[in-house]
């Protein structure tokens, strides 16, 4: 099973309190410095959608936003352009991208340090219900891969994983590490060759 | 672009209907025709909006960074879905909700859509058709398969056609209605649907239906046809009908509908509007855009000379069988509730009885209550949507429909069940009070994603939004009755014409600085289905468009006498009383660093138009242009007292000298000892400005210019109320766009 249109979302610290209007002005200026290795667009707010997705950099390849669906705030990568590859590395490009746009967000110092990876908490899907419709057999097919990733993201440390049960939704994952990591380690384990 | 895309085909086949399933067919092989460059980018361009698939802003590949205009480097750079517009650049596609009506499964289906294919968000339009923003035109035939297979079209969503057919929510439960108009809405809107008849318009076409004529619900008087429930008494018996309008339409300058029908029985509905479209499709401008519309038809021959030739062309028509058939039921056409109806006996938390004050209204059948689902900005997200679902199978029979105040209403809830309801919603984030209040701010896209926008509708109706909820709790009742509707340019889409305190996007140029504002508009009526237009007071920035409001609902609330509605306060107490209020805030601050700050909102980039870089020179003088500018404005700010005061032919005179002084404005740029004649103005301003194509509008063309030319032809003549208040509002536009022409200018001069 090839799965393509990989969302990675890395949860917040603190997030209840956060006022996303700074992160606007970081936005624009990423589009204007074209700052990543893929086109970017646009920024769309939707701060004012309850459990929405925030504020969201519109790309060609892929979105960053700082979302909050689920009333989960998290700094989420959704691919949208096909890549190439293996699942693991349509994985580990996703991942790399949240944890990125994460760890930018933490060093801006206009943010004043208000965007924070809580260290332990990620969520994963695929947004393609045709590719990875929300069943067991998805899950099956894709547990290799996920754990191969998995290993490597926490250096072969303990996690938990609770699956989205509504066959409705995207096949999604919610994963909780034991230890806590910032996302700077957690891009260095992504990059080391064990 | 999704890795999916084809194999939609095959896991839909046998569920799509079939015709849907070959229109969509055909729309992928005119997608790979175009690719491959054997279809010309026009006729592209028209087949993809005859398909809902619209361009969204940036779509040229240029956009203005905060620094600089930058080019978007796209990867098909030479492949266009139109002229000017890059095929990789994403757009929007609105999808035609009939009346608005949806079930559950279709929610879920948008659901996906929206999240698979734009930023998962659906957003409700104010003619009750939905919108997925930032989709590839690659994904479209695949998201086409998905809504077929939930028995939905975007075909004719977009483009020169019959637009979604809209009703009032509440049809069918209304207390107020003459009967419910459901039936009769799906039956045209199915009638027309890609009919022979309706291919050849010059412009779009807005139907409409209104269960009664006092209510705002759907809004007839502004639509092309607006037909209105009536009954009469035959043979003893009571007999519906419908009372039927043409001609009206918001736009840049509104127009109210005229009757050309009193009565029309159901039977007649469909071969009535077949006919009127085929006199449209034949008399209707089709070169000219800006009068394409057919209000202008019907304004050019006169509502009793369009009725004689709709009548001919009626007589004239082929039968056709559906007529009948496709009305044969409607009176027995009845929606089911889930449970019986029963009374409301709890009082519940003090959110509830909040949220029941405002978003609740009892049905006509007893123990039954509507619900509104208040969105913000008509924003939902995919699982709001699929949250709503569940709600909707818990409690109703999927009895759901989008409203053109950009919300949901549930209707057939039994009132018991309310309490439930409102958790089941809350706990979705859909539980916010404020339905059709003064929070309920409605907006159109604007500068967020239209290529047309001009001030950010969206942003300014976010911050009213959240300024609003703040004081919401100790507003008069008065106050929190009042309507905001904001449109990012003159178009209308946000309805600006038809609220108590309406905005619409315009740009001026202070001291080098482009800045954005929005014209204020007072006075609209939306009850008794959109009966009057506001009016034009002021153009002020828009970060003081909050102020406005402020200023405005305090002075209302201080001297309202005996319960006056917004509009006759208005009328009461004067534009000029009104200006005065207003004067200060109309000013942006005098110095360059205070002007630097008044940005759009939730834009921190600084303010351009189409784009371009604002310009450098930001001196203190002002240029003679803006001075003449500013003379133009006053003049027809007195047209319009003169209008307001009853004196129809002086307003008319100034209204028209004032678009001679804008002319003359900009014709000194050129040629500074022009003449004050007014024959050689315009024949300067023709040649220097209009055959040049220099004053066009990137969008509307020379729309604004020809509203100089058509005054200066009929200079003399005699004006009737109506005619001389379309002048006022071209003079408006032309006016404004001067000031978009100097503006643009400026910021060209300084790059
Ligand atoms: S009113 Fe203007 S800005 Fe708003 S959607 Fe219509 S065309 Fe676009």
């Amino acid at each position: 099973m090839e799965f393509q249109h990989v969302n990675v979302k890395v949860l917040l610290d603190h997030a209840s309190a956060v006022d996303l209007e700074p992160l606007i002005p970081v936005f624009h200026n990423w589009i204007q410095s074209q700052s990543r290795d893929e086109l970017l667009l646009d920024v769309a707010d939707y701060r004012h959608v309850r459990a929405g997705p925030g504020v969201v950099l519109i790309g060609l390849e892929g979105n960053y936003s700082v979302d909050n669906a689920g009333n989960r705030l998290g700094v989420r990568y959704n691919r949208k352009a096909p890549l190439g590859g293996s699942n693991l590395d349509r994985l580990q490009q996703a991942a790399r991208a949240a944890l990125g746009a994460c760890r930018e967000f933490e060093c801006d110092p206009r943010l004043s340090g208000q965007l924070r990876f809580d260290g332990r908490k990620v969520e994963i899907s695929v947004n393609d219900r045709l590719l990875a419709p929300n069943r067991a057999e998805t899950r099956d097919a894709l547990e290799p891969d996920l754990s191969a990733f998995l290993q490597k993201l926490f250096a072969r440390g303990e996690y938990s994983l609770a699956f989205n049960e509504d066959p409705r939704s995207l096949f999604s994952v919610a994963v909780e590490s034991a230890k806590s990591y910032s996302a700077g380690s957690l891009l260095r384990n992504l990059a080391s060759q064990t | 672009m999704k890795v999916s895309n084809g194999l939609w085909k095959e896991q839909l086949a046998g569920k799509m209907p079939e015709g849907l399933a070959r229109e969509i067919d055909i729309f992928e092989a005119e997608i790979n025709l175009r690719k491959l460059g054997k279809l010309e980018e026009r006729v592209f361009a028209e087949k993809r909006l005859r398909r809902g698939v619209y361009g969204q802003r940036y779509d040229n590949g240029q956009r203005h960074d905060g620094a600089k205009v930058q080019e978007m480097p796209y990867p098909r750079r030479n492949l266009t879905k139109g002229p000017n517009t890059l095929w990789d650049a994403p757009g929007m596609q609105r999808i035609k909700i009939p009346g608005g009506g949806l079930n559950a499964s279709q929610l879920e289906t948008l659901a996906e859509l929206a999240e698979e294919y734009s930023d998962g968000i659906a957003h409700i339009t104010t003619r009750q058709d939905v919108q997925l923003h930032y989709v590839h035109i690659e994904d479209t035939p695949a998201l086409m398969r998905r809504l077929a297979a939930a028995h939905i079209t975007t075909r004719e969503a977009c483009g020169n056609s019959v637009r979604n057919v809209t009703t009032c929510p509440y049809a069918g439960v209304c207390p107020d209605e003459v009967f419910d108009v459901t039936p009769y809405c799906m039956a045209l809107s199915k009638f027309l649907l890609g009919h022979p008849d309706t291919q050849n318009f010059g412009r779009k076409f807005k139907p409409a239906f209104s269960g009664c004529s006092q209510h705002a619900c759907a809004l007839a008087n502004m639509h092309d046809l607006g037909l209105i429930a009536v009954t009469r008494t035959e043979d003893g018996k009571e007999a519906r009908g419908f009372a039927t309008f043409v001609g009206g339409g918001l736009g840049a300058v509104p127009y109210q509908a005229k009757l050309l029908e009193p009565f029309v029985p159901p039977e007649e509905v469909l071969p009535l509007s077949q006919a009127i479209a085929r006199v449209y499709a034949r008399l209707g401008e089709k070169k000219n855009r800006s009068r394409a519309r057919i209000k202008f038809l019907i304004h050019d021959l006169g509502i009793e000379k369009f009725r004689e030739l709709v009548l001919e062309e009626r007589k004239q028509l082929e039968f056709d069988p559906r007529w009948k058939e496709y009305v044969a039921d409607a009176e027995s056409y009845h929606e089911e509730p889930l449970k019986p109806g029963r009374k409301l006996d709890r009082s519940g938390s003090e959110a509830f009885r909040r949220w029941l004050e405002t978003n609740v209204r009892q049905q006509r059948q007893e123990g039954y209550a509507v619900a509104t689902v208040t969105l913000p900005l008509g924003d939902i997200t995919a699982s709001q949507l699929r949250s709503l679902a569940d709600v909707v199978r818990r409690f109703t029979k999927e009895t759901v429909r989008t409203t053109v105040e950009q919300n949901f209403v549930i209707r057939w809830v039994s009132e018991d069940d309310l309490p439930e309801l409102y958790e089941a919603l809350e706990a979705a984030g859909l539980g916010a009070p404020g339905a059709g209040t003064i929070v309920d701010v409605v907006a159109c896209p604007g500068t967020d994603t239209c290529k047309l926008g001009i001030s950010s509708s969206r942003g300014l109706a976010a911050e009213l939004r959240k300024q609003l909820i703040e004081k919401s709790y100790q507003m008069e009742e008065a106050v929190k009755n009042l309507h905001i509707k904001i449109s990012g340019c003159f178009n209308s889409c946000g309805q600006h014409h038809v609220a108590d305190l309406g905005f619409y996007g315009v740009s001026r140029k202070i001291g080098g600085y482009s800045l954005p504002h929005f014209q204020v508009v007072l006075g609209g009526e939306w009850a008794n289905n959109a009966d009057h237009y506001g009016l034009a007071v002021a153009a002020v920035p828009s970060r003081n468009i909050p102020e406005v409001v402020t200023r405005l609902t305090g002075f209302y609330a201080a001297n309202r006498k005996n319960g006056e509605p917004f509009r006759e306060f208005f009328r009461r107490i004067g534009k000029a009383e009104v200006k005065k209020l207003l004067e200060d805030l109309a000013r942006p601050p005098a110095d360059e660093a205070g002007r630097a700050a008044f940005k759009d909102w939730g834009d921190p980039r600084d303010y351009t138009l189409g784009d371009m870089g604002v310009g450098e020179c930001a001196g203190e003088v002002i240029s003679s242009t803006d001075f003449d500018l500013a003379a133009a404005e006053r003049q027809l700010f007195e047209a319009q007292i003169a209008w307001e005061d009853g004196e129809v032919e002086g307003a008319a005179k100034t209204a028209y000298q004032s678009m001679l002084s804008a002319a003359k404005a900009l014709v000194v740029t050129e040629c500074p000892e022009a003449p004050d004649d007014p024959d050689q103005i315009v024949r300067e301003f023709r040649s220097r400005f209009y055959d040049s194509q220099k004053f066009f509008d990137p969008y509307a063309g020379g729309k604004f210019a020809q509203y100089l030319f058509s005054a200066h032809q009929k200079a003399g003549a005699s004006y009737t109320v109506d005619s001389a208040r379309y002048l006022i509002d071209e003079a408006r536009l032309f006016i404004d766009a001067s000031h978009n022409y100097s503006t643009r200018t400026a910021a060209m001069t300084a790059r």
